[in-house]
């Protein structure tokens, strides 16, 4: 790892072996240490006062404007339907904190990637319906990035009201984590392309206004990556079929979409044909600091402590029980080094002024999701025997609640929907290949 | 929020760096260990003229007027040089001692003379009975006129055998486990009634255990009766310093094996090009920055007012940084091969003291479990 810089610490320093022949004792002169005085700035891992006065903001404004039915159904565990994420993305926006990552001109926060770290981390544990990643962290910046001027005045504003719901088009069954593998072709003819083929695994197209869609241009091109281009299709467009697929958590989330001669205007590229394997690229790398959803690893922490104090084991509750606290105890420790490891890469992002995208992103990605499936394991794991019924729909026929166990059967949807968690955002070890090419220079 | 080492500090480190780049190779080292003392006096000498010795140490008292993060900065560097001169008991415990709990006089006449590499010290706390505990004392002080009067025996104190003098804790009053009643003491090693057998550790360190029989001394550290409190802010600098010396031993660990997987080749191909050898790189990388992460935690939780925080993130980062320097260390010499196994190549010294640090002053599994109780 010679060369790379850590965020943090720039470290280059001689290994112990790296030269067995150098002369022993060579009266070297040694350099007194520098001589100034130490500049009052050192390290800090602490929040700065308007840090930590921008998270009561942030806290208080979601426990005041959180619609209450909203928060006691993710109280319980239960995933946000598309009507709840669209409201409180709605009061959200109405405050001016949907833009997250966007500049204001657009109707964006201007935020500081702290105070994005630290907005995601309050409306992850609190726990609120995330803000549409689509809309906020991939089209938008791509728009910002890429689009024209005529783009960003349609799509902009509609996106972060969540007046357009969109989806990415990316994945083809051919085409998973080789991803620039992709078939689903565009012909211009005219002032339309005419898209056909296939996309899978697509989120929330059953919802979508609009699609940001990876197409085949020149299927002629030297290398495949030159060959892509990046449109936006209206969903309504005649000749698009959405057809479901069931997770394994029983939801609706992914889909298929098929293009049979779907007509997409010209002025629907992003950016110049066949070059939209750069926008992929920025779109992928752009927004990872959030990628780890730590709030949300904190929340299932936080429901599995309260699930156990209400549950027994060998006689006693179960939050009184040595082998469980030690494994609390070991995802707290390991979501306090994803923490502080997030931090330093917003930290050095903030200080950057943006730029390229850190590989040490990759490993927000790797140890978040692997949190993530090791806290929804957990709750599963405290919910015991009374994880298997799906509990909702039984409770809604005997015309009785128990909150205990509809987070019982809630703690088992999100423990199996967030084994997508190291499938999607590139698989972990794609991430893995990136770090080996990008950090270890293999 | 800031983890950008200011100007200075990337001064100092490139001086340690290119101090250690000149005289610390693994050949060096080898000599160096090959001494009468187990370590080098020349390199002490020089760690002394470069200012390293002073380096937490007011400048009133002949210091570098430097923090916990200077010495996280060298002690980094040193775990990447796999060094073994006495600089971890002496300038940090030793150190560590005296800044927090000396009075002016002691600071005056211990900090310049260990500054200007004169005076040596260990802290000889740990008994064999004890194991982790800190509170576990017997060895005892009994007043005796104006001087006390000290018996017991103190293990595996680190570098004990050089040290010239010695941070002793010693039960004034109450019995085995109790909180109150620890005091520390200043002895000199060759006072009347001190005996020390030194030996070698695992890591190629020294250390010795310390027999105390009937040893009269009139130095208190600090306030009679109230040891414990000292003893811990001692270990918690300890723990920051030895984590930030697993990083750099990561470090090393990290870059060597990525060096081998690149000329190391079998089936016609260096083992670099196989992927299963690259997600484990992959891992072994992600594992130290996770590390370093903690490393950072400890350092920066020193100065926190707030005791009980304090030794909250502490613990947590004696897990965290344990248990990577453990999965980066095997992991090193697994990806070697034969060649990790053999004594003369240097990944495996790099995790015998990855061993030694892990389970100085506690393992990730008695923090783990103090963790535990605190889940709630």
């Amino acid at each position: 790892m010679p060369g790379i810089a850590f965020v943090g610490l720039i470290i280059e320093l001689p290994n112990a072996v790296a030269d067995d022949n150098t002369p022993l004792h060579p009266p070297h002169p040694s350099p007194k240490l520098p001589a100034s005085r130490r500049e009052p700035k050192l390290m800090d891992l602490r929040f700065t006062p308007e840090e930590i006065a921008f998270r009561e903001e942030v806290r208080t404004f979601i426990r005041e404007n959180l619609p209450a039915d909203i928060h006691a159904k993710m109280k319980l565990g239960h995933h946000p339907n598309k009507e709840d994420t669209v409201r409180w993305q709605r009061i959200l926006n109405a405050k001016g904190w949907a833009g997250l990552s966007w500049p204001k001109e657009w109707g964006g926060t201007g935020w500081t990637a702290i105070q994005k770290m630290i907005f995601l981390e309050e409306n992850q544990v609190a726990p609120a319906p995330e803000l549409s990643s689509f809309n906020i962290t991939m089209i938008g910046p791509v728009l910002i990035q890429f689009g024209t001027e005529e783009q960003k005045k349609r799509f902009l504003p509609r996106a972060a009201n969540i007046d357009d719901w969109w989806c990415q088009g990316f994945s083809e069954p051919g085409a998973g984590s080789d991803l620039a593998s992709l078939k689903t072709s565009a012909k211009l003819e005219g002032d339309h392309y005419v898209v056909n083929g296939q996309k899978i695994w697509t989120s929330t197209a059953h919802h979508a206004d609009w699609c940001f869609l990876l197409v085949r241009t020149n299927p002629n091109a030297r290398k495949r990556q030159e060959g892509i281009s990046f449109l936006l299709v209206d969903m309504k467009t005649p000749g698009i079929t959405v057809r479901p697929i069931i997770s394994i958590d029983g939801s609706h989330h992914l889909n298929e979409v098929f293009f049979d001669d779907v007509k997409v205007p010209k002025d629907q590229l992003v950016h110049q044909e066949n070059k939209g394997w750069d926008v992929a690229k920025f779109l992928l790398g752009n927004e990872r600091t959030g990628i780890a959803r730590l709030g949300k690893s904190k929340e299932r922490v936080i429901a599995s402590i309260d699930m156990a104090k209400q549950v027994n084991a060998n006689g006693r509750p179960l939050i009184e029980d040595p082998t469980f606290r030690q494994r609390v105890a070991q995802l707290q420790v390991d979501m306090k080094a994803l923490e502080i490891t997030q931090y330093r890469v917003v930290s050095a992002h903030d200080k950057a002024g943006g730029g390229r995208p850190d590989p040490l992103s990759s490993v927000l990605k790797v140890k978040g999701t692997e949190l993530l499936q090791a806290t929804t394991e957990l709750a599963i794991d405290v919910a015991g025997p009374m994880a298997t019924p799906i509990w909702a729909q039984e409770l809604a026929a005997l015309n009785e609640s128990d909150d205990m166990l509809e987070a019982s059967s809630a703690s088992v949807g999100s423990y199996l929907f967030l084994r997508a968690a190291s499938i999607y955002g590139g698989t972990n070890e794609i991430q893995k290949n990136i770090l080996t090419k990008a950090v270890l220079g293999l | 929020m800031d983890f950008e080492p200011s100007d200075d500090q990337r001064l100092l480190l490139e001086s340690v760096s290119r101090m250690l780049a000149d005289n610390y190779n693994f050949a060096q080292r080898k000599t160096y260990i090959a001494q009468p003392e187990g370590w080098s006096p020349a390199i002490w000498s020089q760690f002394a003229e470069l200012g390293l010795l002073g380096l937490p140490f007011p400048e009133q008292y002949g210091g570098y007027g430097g923090g916990a993060q200077e010495t996280m900065l060298v002690m980094q560097a040193f775990g990447k040089a796999l060094v073994v001169e006495p600089f971890f008991p002496t300038v940090v415990l030793g150190g560590t001692a005296i800044m927090i709990a000396g009075t002016d006089a002691q600071k005056q006449a211990i900090l310049p003379a260990i500054a200007e590499g004169s005076l040596k010290m260990a802290f000889a706390h740990a008994e064999r009975q004890a194991r982790y505990d800190l509170n576990d004392v017997v060895t005892t002080a009994k007043k005796d006129g104006s001087a006390w009067v000290l018996d017991g025996s103190k293990t595996v104190v680190a570098h004990g055998d050089s040290a010239d003098k010695l941070v002793v804790s010693a039960r004034t009053s109450g019995d085995r486990y109790d909180v109150e009643g620890i005091t520390l003491f200043l002895v000199d090693t060759n006072a009347q009634g001190v005996a020390r057998r030194g030996y070698i550790t695992r890591d190629e360190t020294r250390a010795a255990d310390i027999s105390l029989s009937n040893v009269r001394v009139t130095e208190v550290l600090g306030e009679v009766g109230k040891g414990l409190a000292i003893v811990e802010k001692i270990v918690e600098a300890g723990i920051a310093a030895t984590a930030a010396e697993t990083v750099g031993a990561m470090e090393a660990m990290n870059d060597m094996t990525l060096e081998y997987s690149k000329t190391r080749v079998q089936f016609g191909q260096p083992i670099g090009t196989y992927q299963v050898v690259q997600h484990r790189l992959a891992d072994m990388f992600m594992t130290q920055e996770q590390g370093r992460s903690m490393a950072m935690l400890a350092t920066m939780s020193l100065d926190n007012a707030d005791p009980v925080e304090r030794a909250h993130d502490l613990a947590m980062a004696k897990v965290g940084v344990g248990q990577a320097g453990r999965y980066v260390s095997q992991s090193a010499v697994q990806m070697h091969g034969g060649i990790g196994m053999t004594e003369e190549y240097a990944v495996g010294h790099y995790f015998r003291r990855c061993m030694v640090i892990e389970r100085l002053f506690g393992d990730p599994a008695y923090y783990l479990h103090r963790l535990a109780n605190e889940v709630a």
